[in-house]
């Protein structure tokens, strides 16, 4: 639905150049929740702005929905009628939520219809229909000014669905709510994404953000992307940032023989209940010191951290065992192989 | 002089000035608002960032603002004479005081302009939404409070500057003033003026006050 390739920003400021975007390629499949997670200044908004143009990208092409943006806006500081009319099959919502404090709610929500020319009896019927959809129907009248950040937000991505677009690019949509109201944002766009089909593309600093409602995820720093694919996909990756943050497991073990394990469900393999299964197997007590579950169509995924007795010489086989299983383990305290790896690869080079 | 002759002369002077007054500040809206907008459009970083026309409107308005309204006064009266077929008389005033009150409006709209918070234009484009929508439905009424102030600060000037215009042969109060005030030493007549303007001015001043504050009222409570 929306495909980056090799998107390039460079920010020119008294003659130093800065690079927000360097290369950024992404794919955010139809239908899909994807967040773009990393700290300020990794290039998130840089990245969501070049979507729908607001900013011009160096270089690089922006295709959503199948069509090539970047070809739309031609070389011109101002957006031609074509990028204009492409923008308005995007909704974008907002941290501030960029209402407009002159206008109520509804004629707020009407905005971007009249943007697009519909006649008034229309634009108040649909108007009207959105404020029910987001839950606000009684504060039609009301101005920006008299709601609060929730009920803001809501009226924002009201707004931004007026055009019925097939794309909604969330801007740090909950970065200036509480926690509460941040999670009753969060299911209403997961609730419009499955109701609608709805691609979303978030960006968020927030990792709880990502955790709730993404499909897929990717993770910025210094305006690349280093990491992207679906929650499976990255857990199923080794080493992988985000599955170790979005499945945060700590604890530490209990005495010095002890082996401890992080296992990572991911996949087809994680149906069977295999903590008990290797407990019975090889009647050893596991004790079970962190996890990170969630049950995503009656699979688990997530990460467990374990403790088994003995030193990892004499769990060698029960290692073994959960490898067969097709889980993913990584033992604690142990020298993983990868410097090894390492040291090979720069003797190939 | 007594209440009987001062009162037509008061009352004629009172009818010149607002006159003057209401049609400058017309012709200033009509010039100085679209001058503003574009002080702000052409900027660098605005929607339509062209720095030769935005550095030439910025000088225009600067050496407007820089002439003492008296030296523009006068030096306006070939224009006016081209334009109203003469220069003494209210209806020529108008020239000069709109040409004065220009400038200054527009730096007052420039300023109320930019205050209006970028992530609303933002949004706007975000909805495909052109210059003029922009400039239409979002910068003009987001700022309309502000506007209404600048507004209300020029037609104050306007009728600072109007009694100034008595002095080279505009109607009106000041006129009025310099004629029997000041030639005749009619110190009560000077008086009287002086207390009517002021009223005037108050009258302008709460009006303005009050359209901003009901304009800034919406969306506070409810």
């Amino acid at each position: 639905m929306i495909t980056t390739k090799g998107l390039t920003k460079v920010y020119e400021s008294r003659g130093r150049q800065v690079t927000a975007l360097d290369g950024v390629d992404l794919h955010v499949r139809e239908g899909e929740v994807f967040g773009v997670i990393g700290q300020s200044g990794a290039g998130k908004s840089s990245l969501i702005r070049c979507v729908n143009l607001l900013e011009r990208p160096t270089s690089g092409t922006v295709t959503v929905d199948g069509t090539d943006l970047t070809a739309l806006a031609g070389r011109g500081r101002r957006a031609g009628k074509d990028l204009r009319r492409a923008r308005s099959r995007i909704g974008m919502v907002f941290q501030h939520f960029n209402l407009l404090s002159s206008r109520t709610v509804k004629d707020n929500i009407e905005l971007p219809l009249e943007i697009l020319g519909v006649a008034g009896a229309e634009r108040s019927r649909r108007a009207l229909e959105l404020l029910d959809l987001v839950g606000l129907a009684d504060k039609a009248k009301s101005y920006p000014g008299q709601l609060s950040g929730g009920q803001k937000q809501r009226v924002g991505i009201a707004r931004a669905l007026a055009g019925n677009p097939k794309v909604l690019l969330s801007d740090e949509a909950t970065s200036a709510l509480d926690p509460e109201t941040t999670r009753s944002i969060l299911q209403l766009l997961r609730d419009l994404n499955r109701q609608l089909g709805l691609t979303v593309l978030l960006i968020t600093h927030e990792m709880d953000v990502v955790k709730q409602i993404c499909d897929s995820a990717a993770l910025m720093k210094r305006g690349r992307v280093v990491e992207s694919g679906t929650v499976a996909e990255l857990l199923a990756t080794p080493g992988s940032e985000l599955a170790r943050e979005l499945f945060p497991v700590t604890g530490d073990a209990s005495a010095d023989d002890r082996t401890v394990i992080d296992v990572t469900f991911h996949g087809e393999a994680a149906t069977q209940p295999v903590i008990s299964q290797l407990s019975r197997t090889y009647n050893i007590d596991i004790s079970i010191l962190g996890a990170a579950m969630d049950t995503v169509g009656g699979r688990q995924i997530g990460r467990m951290r374990i403790e088994l007795p003995g030193r990892y010489e004499e769990n060698v086989v029960p290692v073994g065992f959960l490898r067969e299983q097709g889980l993913q383990v990584e033992v604690i305290g142990e020298e993983p192989q990868r410097p090894a790896q390492g040291l090979v690869k720069e003797i190939a080079k | 002089m007594t209440w009987e002759e001062m009162r037509p002369l008061l009352e004629q002077g009172t009818i010149d000035t607002l006159y003057m007054v209401l049609w400058s500040t017309v012709v200033t809206v009509i010039g100085g608002l679209p001058l503003g907008v574009l002080l702000v459009l052409t900027d660098k970083g605005g929607l339509l960032q062209n720095r030769p026309v935005n550095k030439v409107i910025g000088a225009i308005v600067n050496i407007g603002r820089s002439l003492p309204f008296i030296i523009l006064l006068v030096a306006l009266i070939p224009v006016t004479t081209l334009v109203v077929g003469t220069f003494i008389g209210p209806t020529a005033m108008i020239v000069p005081l709109s040409i004065g009150a220009i400038p200054f409006f527009a730096r007052l709209v420039e300023t109320a302009i930019r205050e209006v918070d970028h992530g609303l234009v933002e949004a706007v484009q975000s909805m495909g939404g052109g210059i003029p929508t922009i400039v239409g439905k979002v910068l003009l009424p987001q700022a309309l409070p502000s506007l209404i102030a600048a507004l209300t600060t020029t037609v104050i000037t306007l009728i600072s500057y109007s009694a100034l215009a008595g002095a080279v042969g505009g109607e009106g109060l000041g006129s009025k003033v310099i004629t029997y005030g000041y030639q005749r030493f009619e110190t009560g007549f000077m008086l009287i003026t002086v207390v009517l303007l002021i009223v005037i001015v108050t009258v302008v001043q709460l009006l303005g006050d009050l359209a901003v504050r009901l304009l800034a009222r919406r969306g506070r409570t409810a």
